[in-house]
């Protein structure tokens, strides 16, 4: 039977709660939708010894506006939620969403809940680089935002303090000169991301690419930006030729990961196949 | 008069409850002072156990007994189907015990028990049995199994080989490739698969020490088999005390027909703990370990051709895996399943197979959905595919070829289906090939092929047309020839149902038989109502508890539909031929001049005197009038051994699309074109051939165990082992042709397991054409998109 091994059990009444329990106990691991915790402490994979619920916490839920039309994505945002909101603009999410997990999962797991876990194939880290998003994360010391690149450290770890709650995710203005787009090649049992790249690309003057963004996850030790593949794009017209010889970096200084799915050979090739289909797409959708 | 609903695609009476959660399935029993048990099971494929300090455990909160192997006094499980039966070929036969005493042969094998108050204490307990182990080099290949230096498992199995066995004309298959003109040889591997039923397997013994009898509910296929197997091979507890239960059965494909060591086990524990019901239920993970497995054959095929394609001569080697101990039946599988019908639909003079059982550090293999048919079916629809390529003929005229003609039936198969040495014959026992293969063909749009081939190329992608036309093999029957000598598993294999018309005439049938989610409730309801009148609605089908069920050996193997429909026909003939009688004499009239027409029992030429059937139930309860001689009631028992199997066929076209830059196949569409004779239900026959065709594509493209070189299986849970998902499979495009069975009573044949028989080849054969252009001749399943890129990056001469 999977059956976790015991364990406490708190449902934060606020966010400050929450906070204090995370500050005094170091064997306290968070519990928003569920869907990444639990079925690893089933297996006895993880063994907390407390877990705080932040499930209840109203505040942490929903999409808002901000001032300067970017857009705050609650940490308890649901995937079917973040599904039907304005974030679907982008067409990286409008892809990468519904290949997440099945209904169930993406009616209960949550994307603060994704992000915090970090598990080095899942989808959403890939859009959320090519977006250049940032995280806002608040302690009892304080709040602080933070770019997602540079946030995903390893298999499951990220720049996340102990004491800190993951609160929003927030992503840029959409904006009409810009395509975006997410490919993934998934492991077909457990549907996470052999090879899954977001691409991002804003036309500018002349229909040159202005900016290209690029993140990849189910490559490396964790979702990464390929800022080669970027810096190749930069100010070219993204001609095939371009869009070829820029894919070709896609995992340029990177140790490849290798598992009996995907020898790190077969990854790499992927890599770079799924970096031009990625761009290609977004290109299409830029206009 | 009622409608005839036999034939009617009726929607299954059973599916309110389960698709409302209403079924009642073996973890939904919860009885009163029901405690909970789980098994400790080896970390090690391969390891000798020291010791094992079981004093912590005992120690925990809420643990009420601790058990290990050499507690229990009770025999290792019981062979029921040698290599051969009874014949004397030599089996080298290790049977798993109730949990193991002295050493472990695979990762997932039983070791220790904890029996607690609830399911958490137990598996907290577990992690406090100290085993002092002792590892041991482990072997997971068959072929590397039987290579001097092996790891090995048993002293009684040198090289670990269970069994050599061997059918067919070895002199005259060996003359045939003597000086032909063509020949074609491959290696094949067959995957192996992890059955994955929805629901996995589960018990609960009771010991009732009021009346010392053993209730055990269990998620099986066979709870008859289980009471007589443990009963008479395990225990040694009389037959009589024992009862055995399936509650509703959340699928099995094969995996729950056996005899498995957990049966037993919740039965020593109840007693142990002095008669509390205990329950033990497997998790997901941990039935990758303790339930069977299928497949893993490496086979060596031969084929011997004349430059027309004519298929003169097949010589096919096995290696069969069949993991680290024997499964009930494990050895009956890849040889008499197997080895017996390898030449398919084809008139192939001469076929000689060698078989030869493995014992491997893994789990133990047994029948899984189709059980040695797919694999025969794999193997000469793979080999009519090599033989086609090499002389570059079309695969469809290869088979037009060798198909055996309509007028062959019945036909003794020179693979030896006919050879049991009783003097039983089983044959072919019919046939027509051609019309269910145009009729795909034509479905399929087969003869623009290279057009959409070249559509396809436009796209990047690598379109390719599979074709299996397979034969099936339903019943496992009759006894005479399963039973016999030499052959069978030394049991019978009837059938049996009983028929009680009650005082309202409502009627209650039980049947020895037991559903899996085939639909039985409503396939036999209609059989009964046609052969009685008497409304569905009127009609209660019941199976699944020894105790109120006729002895029945279950269902597996496509048999119900051929064996159990002919018993519950011969039981509703009873019971018409009684009423007929009894009406004779309600109506004053001889017994020969009355007619019957549904539930009417009628005076010939005299339309108003009639009778119903109900008004005969009614009156015959009450039995104030009976006719001297005459027993009270109207109920009766038949039993059913049917004169043979019988031998479904079809013709099966997948169309894949292989993206060349990443070697992902995509099933595009697949057309299957079934003879499955006369139908009971044609909604629930498309159910089973979609369920079943599914599978088998799960085998070419999906599935497949992965074990380490020492022993740990990787693919060990549904996050790394890959089942079919609907959203990656086209709309199933069915037809059918009907060529009634002879043997069966209604014509019907079966088709559990038809879908899954064919559908592989079919993929398999899909795929190679597809990569055929870049000089691919084969490549072993799964398909995986990275073993699909290496093979065309390596055909492209683009890797380092």
């Amino acid at each position: 039977m999977s059956i976790p091994s015991a364990f406490d059990y708190t449902r934060a009444a606020s966010v400050d709660e929450a906070l204090r329990i995370l500050a005094a106990d170091d064997g306290a691991k968070v519990l928003a939708g569920g869907q990444s915790i639990l079925p690893l402490m089933k297996l006895r994979l993880a063994r907390p010894g407390r877990l705080v619920d932040i499930g209840r916490l109203v505040e942490l839920r929903g999409i808002s506006k901000l001032d300067d039309g970017r857009l705050s994505v609650g940490a308890l945002t649901t995937y079917a939620e973040l599904l039907d909101s304005p974030a679907v603009h982008y067409g990286v999410l409008r892809d990468a969403l519904p290949t997440i997990g099945d209904v169930q999962v993406r009616n209960r797991g949550t994307v603060g809940g994704s992000i915090a876990h970090a598990d080095p194939s899942s989808d959403l880290p890939a859009a959320l680089l090519a977006l250049d998003a940032e995280l806002v994360l608040q302690s009892a010391r304080g709040t602080r935002n933070v770019p997602a690149d540079g946030f995903f450290a390893g298999p499951f770890a990220t720049g996340i303090a102990h004491d800190e709650l993951l609160m929003a995710v927030i992503l840029p203005a959409p904006r009409d000169d810009a395509g975006s787009a997410y490919v993934s090649l998934e492991q077909p049992a457990s549907g996470y991301a052999m090879v899954g790249v977001a691409a991002v690309v804003v036309r500018g003057a002349g229909g040159l690419i202005e900016r290209a963004g690029v993140g990849i996850t189910g490559v490396s030790d964790h979702p990464y930006r390929a800022s080669e593949v970027e810096a190749a794009l930069s100010g070219t017209d993204g001609s095939a030729e371009v869009l070829a010889a820029a894919a070709a970096l896609a995992v340029s200084g990177r140790a490849v990961n290798s598992d009996m799915h995907a020898g790190s050979e077969y990854r790499a090739a992927m890599a770079t196949v799924y970096t031009r289909r990625a761009l290609e797409a977004a290109l299409a959708r830029a206009g | 008069m009622s409608t005839d609903v036999l034939g009617k695609p009726i929607k299954r009476t059973e599916d309110p409850r389960f698709i409302t959660g209403k079924g009642r399935y073996l973890d939904d029993i919860k009885l009163p002072g029901m405690v909970h048990l789980a098994i400790l099971r080896s970390p090690y494929a391969h390891a000798n156990i020291r010791s094992i300090d079981t004093s912590a455990a005992k120690a925990a909160p809420g643990v009420l007994a601790v058990i290990v192997g050499a507690d229990i006094p009770w025999n290792p499980l019981p062979m029921a189907w040698p290599a051969g039966g009874a014949s004397g070929i030599r089996n080298n036969t290790n049977m798993p015990r109730i949990l193991a005493t002295d050493s472990v042969k695979w990762t997932g094998e039983g070791v220790a028990a904890v029996v607690a108050q609830t399911p958490e204490q137990a598996q907290d307990a577990l992690e406090l049995i100290g085993v002092d182990w002792e590892p041991l080099p482990a072997v997971v290949d068959a072929e590397k199994a039987t290579q001097p230096g092996a790891p090995q498992l048993h002293e009684n199995a040198p090289n670990n080989v269970v069994f050599e066995w061997n059918v067919g004309d070895k002199a005259g298959t060996d003359a045939a490739f003597l000086d032909p003109e063509v020949v074609v040889r491959q290696r094949l591997v067959n995957n192996r698969l992890i059955p994955n039923p929805m629901e996995v397997r589960g018990d609960i013994g009771w010991y009732n020490s009021g009346t010392d009898e053993y209730t055990i509910w269990m998620s099986s296929q066979t709870p008859h088999i289980q009471r007589l197997l443990l009963a008479a091979f395990v225990t040694g507890i009389p037959e009589h005390k024992i009862r055995c239960i399936s509650p509703d059965v959340g699928g099995a494909f094969g995996s729950k027909i056996f005899c498995y060591a957990d049966m037993a086990l919740v039965m020593w524990a109840s007693k142990l703990i002095g008669g509390l019901p205990v329950k033990w239920v497997e998790g997901r993970r941990e039935s990758f370990g303790s339930t069977i497995h299928g497949r893993d054959h490496i086979t060596y095929v031969e084929v011997a051709a004349t430059r027309q394609g004519e298929v003169k001569g097949l010589r096919v080697k096995t290696l069969a895996n069949l993991g680290g101990r024997l499964s009930t039946i494990g050895p009956g599988i890849p040889t008499t399943l197997y080895g017996r019908i390898l030449s398919g639909p084809y008139k192939i003079p001469n076929v000689y197979c060698e078989v030869t059982g493995v014992y491997t550090n893994t789990t133990f293999v047994d029948a899984y959905r189709g059980a040695g048919r797919p694999e025969a079916t794999y193997v000469v629809e793979r080999a009519m595919d090599l033989v086609a390529d090499e002389l570059g003929i079309d695969p469809v005229e290869i088979r037009r070829r060798n198909f055996l003609p309509p007028d062959s039936f019945p036909y003794d198969n020179p693979s030896g289906l006919l050879t049991a040495v009783n003097g039983s014959k089983l044959y072919i026992d019919s046939g027509n090939y051609e019309p269910a293969l145009d009729k795909a063909l034509a479905m399929a749009g087969y003869a623009d092929n290279a057009a959409k081939k070249a559509e396809a190329r436009t796209r990047g992608k690598l379109l390719g047309v599979g074709l299996s036309t397979y034969i099936e093999v339903c019943g496992v029957a009759p006894s005479k020839w399963i039973g016999a000598v030499g052959e069978g598993w030394g049991a019978a294999m009837w059938e049996s149902s009983n028929i009680r018309v009650h005082l309202t005439g409502k009627t209650v049938v039980t049947m020895g038989t037991q559903p899996q989610g085939q639909g039985h409730e409503t396939t036999y309801a209609q059989i009964i109502s046609h052969e009685l009148g008497i409304p569905m609605e009127d009609i209660v089908i019941q199976h699944s508890d020894t105790q109120g069920t006729p002895f029945g050996y279950g269902s597996y193997g496509s048999r119900t539909s051929n064996v159990g429909t002919g018993a519950a026909i011969k039981a509703a003939a009873k019971i018409r031929e009684k009423a007929r009688r009894y009406a004779a004499h309600m109506l004053e009239a001889a017994v020969d001049d009355i007619e019957v027409e549904g539930p009417n029992y009628r005076v010939k030429g005299s339309p108003d005197k009639v009778k119903t059937i109900q008004e005969i139930a009614f009156a015959l309860d009450l039995a104030f009038d009976t006719p001297e001689g005459m027993e009270p009631y109207l109920d009766e028992t038949a039993y059913h051994d049917t004169p043979n199997c019988t031998f479904p066929f079809g013709t099966h076209i997948a169309i894949v699309e292989v993206d060349e830059e990443t070697g992902h196949v995509d099933l595009v569409r697949y057309v299957a074109v079934d003879d499955v004779g006369k139908k009971i239900n044609p909604m629930i026959v498309d159910g089973q051939l979609h369920g079943g065709i599914a599978q088998g594509v799960g085998q070419a493209l999906w599935e497949g165990a992965v074990y380490s070189d020492d022993g740990q299986l990787l693919s060990g849970s549904l996050l790394d082992y890959a089942l079919p998902r609907a959203s990656w499979l086209p709309a199933f495009e069915l037809d059918e042709t009907v060529t009634p069975s002879p043997v069966n009573p209604l014509g019907v044949k079966g088709v559990g397991e038809a879908g899954c028989i064919a559908s592989t080849a079919a993929v398999a054969n899909a795929v190679i054409d597809a990569l055929s252009p870049l000089g691919i001749r084969h490549l072993d399943m799964p398909f995986t998109a990275q073993k699909v890129w290496g093979a065309i990056e390596g055909a492209k001469g683009g890797r380092a």
